[in-house]
């Protein structure tokens, strides 16, 4: 601060000044630049990959763009045509919703219900937390989502076990109905990363708590209610947060147990795997971009919503 | 979360919070045990269909195959015209760029954002953390663009590149909360000695965060080998292929085929994970206890 008076001051001398400048220059440099040499990866890949882009996609959205051709304006049309004449659309922000709200819910219940057993001081709890966890390393990949198709195949492993227990079932991966139950089981199996979380927060609960309403008289029924959910709440609508704008982006299993299709019947067409489809099969670059920008918007929107909803049911001890 | 999160996950299990009866501890337990083997049942099950005999794999639902067969193997190394030699290779050469641009470029900006003065650091901040929350599909197209332009489509610098620019935001976040928990005194000492902060940063912040930064490699490394979407736009050569554009080219081609040479090659593509799994768990573990990462 003192350098930075001083050159001010050499500044006002007039005959100096050119040196003096200099000199300012060299102060505010010893101050913010060593910030903002250590900051300036970042920043190039700020503007040039994050900032420029999402400015341009908003751009591309209002326009008609090949790739080939320079991006023709276009105003809202590609906006109204989602809105309004567009059933793909429709019929993946359907298949999207329905496969957040199925397997949201049920991983989180899995993975608290787990927690939960795992917490009560058994042994070989790290053994069980590493087995639990191990779907949650693997289920982004291909390998398991071609595990996945097989598995769900008419003639495939699940139906064999079935058939040993008489039921002759469907051929789950192509029946329009069931499919999108396949990938909601695939992400139900990957539990193992919020029932970590949750472990995580339940050690958090301090055991005197339990202590003094097991002297009350209180059942293991009522402290769950009246300890455990209570304080668990902020860690639950993390969770809930996170796995659902997860699953909102989800795109590999849908396309590699559909073979890219997102079919029978539109039935695994993910949100993500049609704008891939728009942007990428038919190169609708401004459709696409206009696409990118409504999941922006359903996610933000989700997201406001969820905070705002918190305070009534979100404990925080403060 | 806090720090105490951290070490309470690897302390020891806190004391039962009640009593309870043998019996219902091994009720527990064998709840437990049948859960895990339901878990690892399609995990096992894959392993063993990449050495049964071909027959076998629509029939058997048992683990263990009644002959063991390594041909399998060969025949999905080889079966594309490119063989899955090439693509691991491909798959480890972006991965382990991405690592080293995900160490270095991250933790510039972390030292940056933990310890330096300088004007605009919370407002840049704010706009990291902000990154982070936005999905990437809204940068992709003028991103392929962009790199079509520069002529990157069909190398893996589209995929590389970026790393070095610290665009995984969230490793930034992890590191800038594991440098805060350094004392500052020890920065504050080698300044007294008159060491710079490029010195500090690379004395002092780097080998004292080891944790965090084996953490950050360990996770770059994995979501990157797994990473489908991101090869599946930018490389159309087979020759640039990953190891999952080389599986899901495998199941295009031969679906109805070939089921134990892509069993062979599925498993293949989870060792090097599994491999982490096995001797990182415990940073894997914690990683996720104190960051709330999605996988």
């Amino acid at each position: 601060m003192a350098a930075v008076q001083d050159s001010a001051m050499a500044v006002g001398r007039g005959a100096q000044a050119r040196p003096a400048a200099q000199g300012r220059f060299a102060a505010l440099w010893t101050k913010h630049g060593a910030g903002y040499m250590f900051l300036l990866p970042w920043l190039v890949g700020f503007f040039g990959l994050t900032l420029g882009p999402a400015v341009a996609s908003l751009y591309l959205s209002f326009t008609s763009f090949d790739l080939i051709r320079s991006p023709e304006w276009v105003g809202a049309a590609n906006y109204v045509r989602i809105a309004t004449a567009d059933p793909k659309f429709a019929a993946s922000l359907k298949v999207t919703f329905l496969y957040v709200v199925l397997s949201v819910p049920f991983k989180l219940a899995f993975a608290l219900l787990v927690a939960i057993l795992l917490n009560r001081g058994i042994k070989g709890l790290t053994v069980y937390r590493a087995i639990f966890y191990l779907p949650s390393l693997l289920g982004g990949s291909v390998a398991i989502a071609v595990l996945w198709r097989q598995l769900f195949a008419g003639d495939g492993l699940i139906n064999s076990l079935l058939a040993q227990v008489g039921i002759e079932g469907p051929s789950w991966i192509s029946h329009p109905d069931y499919s999108i139950w396949t990938l909601v089981v695939l992400s139900v199996w990957q539990f193992g990363s919020p029932m970590i979380i949750f472990l995580a927060g339940l050690r958090q609960i301090p055991t005197d708590m339990y202590e003094a309403a097991s002297l009350d008289g209180a059942s293991k029924f009522r402290q769950f209610y009246k300890i455990t959910l209570p304080l668990l709440t902020p860690v639950i609508f993390f969770n809930a947060v996170v796995q659902t704008i997860e699953a909102f982006k989800a795109f590999t299993p849908a396309f590699i147990i559909s073979g890219g299709t997102g079919g029978p019947i539109n039935s695994t067409l993910f949100y993500t795997l049609y704008l891939y489809q728009e942007a990428f099969g038919n190169f609708r670059m401004g459709y696409a971009s206009a696409l990118a920008w409504i999941l922006v918007l359903i996610i933000g929107l989700f997201t406001a919503f969820s905070f705002l909803t918190s305070r009534y049911w979100v404990h925080y001890d403060d | 979360m806090t720090d105490a999160t951290m070490s309470s996950i690897t302390a020891p299990p806190p004391p039962a919070a009640g009593r309870r009866s043998p019996i219902g501890s091994v009720l527990i337990h064998a709840g437990l045990i049948a859960a895990s083997f339901a878990m690892l049942y399609p995990l096992l099950w894959m392993v063993s269909a990449s050495v049964r005999p071909e027959d076998e794999i629509f029939s058997s639902t048992t683990l263990w195959p009644s002959s063991v067969d390594f041909s399998p193997y060969v025949r999905g190394w080889f079966g594309l015209d490119v063989s899955f030699g090439r693509f691991t290779w491909n798959s480890l050469v972006i991965a382990g760029l991405t690592v080293i641009g995900n160490v270095i470029a991250c933790s510039l900006a972390a030292y940056a954002f933990a310890r330096l003065r300088f004007a605009g650091r919370n407002f840049w901040f704010a706009m990291m953390l902000g990154t982070m929350m936005i999905p990437y599909h809204v940068t992709l197209i003028p991103q392929y663009v962009l790199f079509l332009d520069l002529g990157w489509v069909n190398t893996i610098l589209p995929l590389v590149v970026p790393k070095f620019l610290a665009s995984d935001a969230f490793f930034i976040f992890l590191m800038v909360q594991f440098f805060r928990g350094i004392p500052r005194e020890l920065d504050e000492a080698a300044m007294m000695d008159g060491c710079g902060p490029w010195r500090i940063y690379w004395k002092i912040m780097l080998p004292l965060s080891l944790p965090v930064l084996a953490t950050a490699a360990i996770f770059s490394f994995i979501w990157t080998w797994d990473d489908f979407f991101g090869p599946l736009i930018y490389l159309n050569d087979m020759n640039t292929y990953t190891i999952q554009l080389g599986l899901r080219t495998f199941v295009d081609s031969s679906s109805t085929s070939d089921w134990g040479g892509l069993f062979a090659m599925s498993t293949l593509s989870l060792v090097p994970v599994f491999f982490f799994f096995l001797f990182f768990q415990r940073l894997l573990i914690e990683g996720i206890a104190t960051t709330g990462m999605k996988r």
